[in-house]
Order: structure tokens, then C-alpha cells, then sequence
């Protein structure tokens, strides 16, 4: 048997403790060992983006992390954004304009718009543009996203929400 | 899709990460950012017995001013590269070059090191690295050496490293007056790896060019000077028809290979285009944004 390691780690502010084979990914990790299937792995080669989680507050893609990399991170993944409750404004966002039709690589969308708008809570749509361009949708062709994600940051704005608050 | 299984080792220093490559004798790979290497583990392209994630070796991912060179540890990461002001005011080409290594969650994690070790034939760091005449210092079992960008990179996805030895940070030449600088490339996407991409260094004197070095990358198998181009300009003024001579001299000696998405007859086509681009943009910026 390949020896485990011992992991410690936050995901979705809760600490947790596991045993995980090197080669695990952390994508699996989220989706088989928590059960935390909102992180969707689409290429599992760091192309579509749809596995995109926050690795210490930057987004990465969990295909291309190992879980044992992750000893001592703090993880976020889509089911933080709205923990049971309502949905969060850039989900609701989304919702409103259409800016998902299967969902399927909506997670990584949502989690690159919650960095975004941490860092620019006015973006031109050229900067939405460039800070999903890892992203790929074969639904929507793109245009009702920038949309969501303007409608969101304008909405955050008018909450009073600033740059160190939680999108 | 799953990796085959790996030894996993994370030292905390480059001494400690040598000693473990060592052991293995070339059946071990260093992990940097994974942007390159996780890909190829998950296809199972390639198998190592071992892996050494350098990710907390916290002395390799330092930004510093060494003089007359920038020193970029080998774990900086590239968007960390990307907005300091110290590389922004040494290197402003490298700044420039950032954003088209890949999207932002890419270069969250990417590294300076890792790209330039990967030495993928289409990406667009070795390109900068050769054209700034960097220098890469390497780490084995007995010190350090130091390497050249030009003797680095040996052929696709293969450098100048022994088995036993580690990239450990790179010296880039600070910038000084006068100096111009341009990226430019060719891709399907716009943070794709490049189909051609041609990076450029000008030293501009009374308009004439003093001194310039274009190191195009999706030619061969490595980052390639274009000497042909280069000569041609050098003691000239940067006129429009000097700039239209460098640009179709850039393809003399190059054999253009196919690829399923680009033929070699595109990549003629292509490369003078963008040499030609790229001596405009440096050619024009002013002298004080050409620093």
C-alpha cells in the first residue's frame, strides 16, 4: 500500500483532518472523501476551468493540486458562497441573467467572479473579460456572464460592500 | 483520470530537495506550480517514482535586487512577478510577457522556475529569458552553477539540468536607459500557449539601433535568436523599410515544422509579421515608458 499522509486543512471554514495517497487530487478529495460534489471536474487537465476553488484566498484549479499540497490551506469551494441560505448576490446574479443554462462549469465561473470582485468592485467588462478567460461555458456564449458578473459587482457596490468584505 | 502512484516529498529547502533527486537518479520530478506537470501526470504521459513539491521551499520564492541583476527564486510565482514593482522597474518586459503565460488562476499558482524548467517549445517565458540574456542558476549535489538562457534550453521539454540538479533562481540583467522592450505572439486564445511568439530587446541611440536581440519561440524546438534580423539592424537607423528588411530576413535558416493546427506555411507567414510588430512597438514607445 503507498503510505497516506496526514492532511490538516479548512475547507469552507470548517478544520478537518484526513489521511490522503499523494496522488490524490484535490478535486476528488472535495468531491469523494467530503462530499462536497458543487466542484465539478470537467477536463481534469487545467483547461475548463469548471473545478476552480480558492487555495488560501487565490483561485486554482483543484485538478491540477494535489489534496496533500493542501496540508495546513485554508480551501473554499462554490457550497460557501450561499451556505444553505439564500443565494449570495453573484449567484443570484447569475441566476437572474441567464448567465447559466446547464451549469456545469458555473462553480469555477462563480468562485474567478468572487476573486474578481475581492479585487475590483467596479470591473470594466474588458477586465471581467480577461479574469474569466480561463473559463470555458458551451452553454451560454459568454455575453449573459459579463453581464451577471457587472450586475453583481454594481449590486456589492450598493450594499456597501467594499474590498475587504466578502463578495 | 488519476495519476500512477508517486513517492511524495516536500522539503522545505533546496539543499534537501537535491538530496531526494539525487536519491531517485532521474526517477523523480520537481513540482513548481503543476500548471505543466499535473497535466502530463493525470494523462499518464509521464510516471516518476517520486514526486519533490518544492511548494514550501520558502527561500526559492524570493524577489530581490542583486546589484546590476534581478534575482527571481525559482517558486515566485507568476502573478506575484506580474504586479511587483521591483520587477515592473528592473524588467519591465517580463511584466509585459506575464499575462500571456495563461490566465490569471494559471499564473496564481505557475511559476517563474517551473515554466522555464518545463521548456515547453510554445511558451512564452523562454522566449523573454533568452531575449534578456538571463542566466539560470542551478542547484546539485556539488553547488551551485550558473547557466545561460541561450545554453538552458536544449529541445522541447528538455534542458541543459542534469538529473541530479534543480533550477534555482534566475538572474535577469537590470534594465538601463534607453532600453525597449516588446512581447508579441500569435495563439488561437489569447492566454494559450503561443502558435509564434517573438520577444524583443532594443537599445535605441539617436534612432539608431545600437543593439537588439529577438528570440522567437513555435519555430523549433527551442527559443531561437533571429540573427539574420538582428545583424541587419544593428549601426542602422529604425526606419520603416529597415524594419520591413529585419522582418523578412527573420526566417532565413529556419525550418518550419507542421503541426496539426499549424502548418509550417503559417508560421512563415506569421513569424516577419510579428518581428515586424514588435520592432514598431519598441521602436515607437517614448524614451522615458522605453526605460
Amino acid at each position: 500500500m503507498p503510505q497516506r499522509h496526514k492532511i490538516e486543512l479548512t475547507v469552507n471554514g470548517k478544520k478537518l483532518q484526513r489521511h490522503v495517497e499523494p496522488r490524490l487530487l484535490l478535486c476528488d478529495f472535495l468531491r469523494y472523501e467530503l462530499r462536497l460534489t458543487g466542484t465539478h471536474v470537467g477536463c481534469a487537465h487545467g483547461v475548463c476551468g469548471a473545478c476552480t476553488v480558492l487555495f488560501n484566498g487565490s483561485t486554482a484549479r483543484s485538478c491540477l493540486t494535489f489534496a496533500v499540497q493542501a496540508d495546513g490551506a485554508v480551501i473554499e469551494t462554490v457550497e460557501s458562497l450561499a451556505a444553505r441560505g439564500p443565494l449570495s448576490p453573484i449567484q443570484r446574479a447569475f441566476y437572474e441573467h441567464h448567465a447559466l443554462q446547464c451549469g456545469f462549469c458555473t462553480p469555477g465561473f462563480l468562485m474567478s467572479t468572487r476573486e474578481l470582485l475581492t479585487h475590483h468592485p467596479d470591473p470594466s467588462e474588458e477586465t471581467v473579460r480577461m479574469a474569466l478567460r480561463g473559463h470555458i461555458c458551451r452553454c451560454t456564449g459568454y455575453v449573459n456572464i459579463v453581464r451577471a458578473v457587472r450586475a453583481a459587482a454594481r449590486k456589492l457596490r450598493e450594499e456597501g460592500l467594499g474590498r475587504d468584505s466578502e463578495p | 483520470m488519476k495519476p500512477s502512484r508517486f513517492e511524495y516529498f516536500s522539503p522545505t529547502s533546496a539543499t534537501e530537495a537535491v538530496e531526494i533527486l539525487v536519491k531517485y537518479q532521474g526517477a523523480a520530478r520537481l513540482l513548481a506550480g503543476g500548471q505543466s506537470l499535473v497535466p502530463l501526470l493525470n494523462f499518464r504521459v509521464i510516471t516518476p517514482a517520486a514526486l519533490i513539491d518544492l511548494n514550501r521551499c520558502h527561500s526559492l520564492d524570493g524577489i530581490r535586487r542583486d546589484g546590476a541583476s534581478l534575482v527571481l527564486g525559482t517558486m515566485v510565482r507568476q502573478s506575484a512577478a506580474e504586479t511587483s514593482e521591483i520587477v515592473r522597474t528592473c524588467c519591465p518586459l517580463i511584466t509585459t510577457a506575464m499575462p500571456f503565460l495563461g490566465p490569471s488562476t494559471v499564473r496564481n499558482r505557475g511559476t517563474i522556475g517551473g515554466s522555464l524548467a518545463h521548456a515547453d517549445r510554445v511558451a512564452e517565458l523562454p522566449a523573454v529569458a533568452v531575449a534578456l540574456g538571463a542566466i539560470m542558476v542551478a542547484e546539485g549535489p556539488n553547488g551551485r552553477r550558473e547557466i545561460s538562457a541561450d545554453e538552458f534550453f536544449v529541445g522541447d521539454l528538455t534542458t541543459s539540468l542534469t538529473a541530479d540538479e534543480m533550477l534555482r533562481e534566475v538572474r535577469f540583467p537590470v534594465c538601463s536607459e534607453g532600453q525597449r522592450f516588446a512581447f508579441v505572439e500569435a495563439t488561437n486564445r489569447h492566454h494559450d500557449l503561443a502558435l509564434v511568439g517573438v520577444a524583443l530587446k532594443l537599445v535605441l541611440k539617436a534612432s539608431r539601433c545600437e543593439y537588439v536581440a529577438i528570440a522567437a519561440v513555435g519555430i523549433g524546438p527551442k527559443p531561437t535568436r533571429l540573427l539574420a534580423s538582428e545583424r541587419c539592424l544593428v549601426g542602422n537607423k529604425l526606419d520603416a523599410a529597415a524594419v520591413r528588411t529585419a522582418a523578412a530576413l527573420s526566417i532565413e535558416g529556419i525550418e518550419f515544422e507542421s503541426e496539426p493546427h499549424t502548418p509550417a506555411g503559417y508560421r512563415r507567414h506569421v513569424l516577419p509579421t510579428l518581428v515586424e510588430r514588435a520592432l514598431m512597438e519598441a521602436g515607437s514607445s517614448s524614451e522615458e515608458s522605453g526605460r
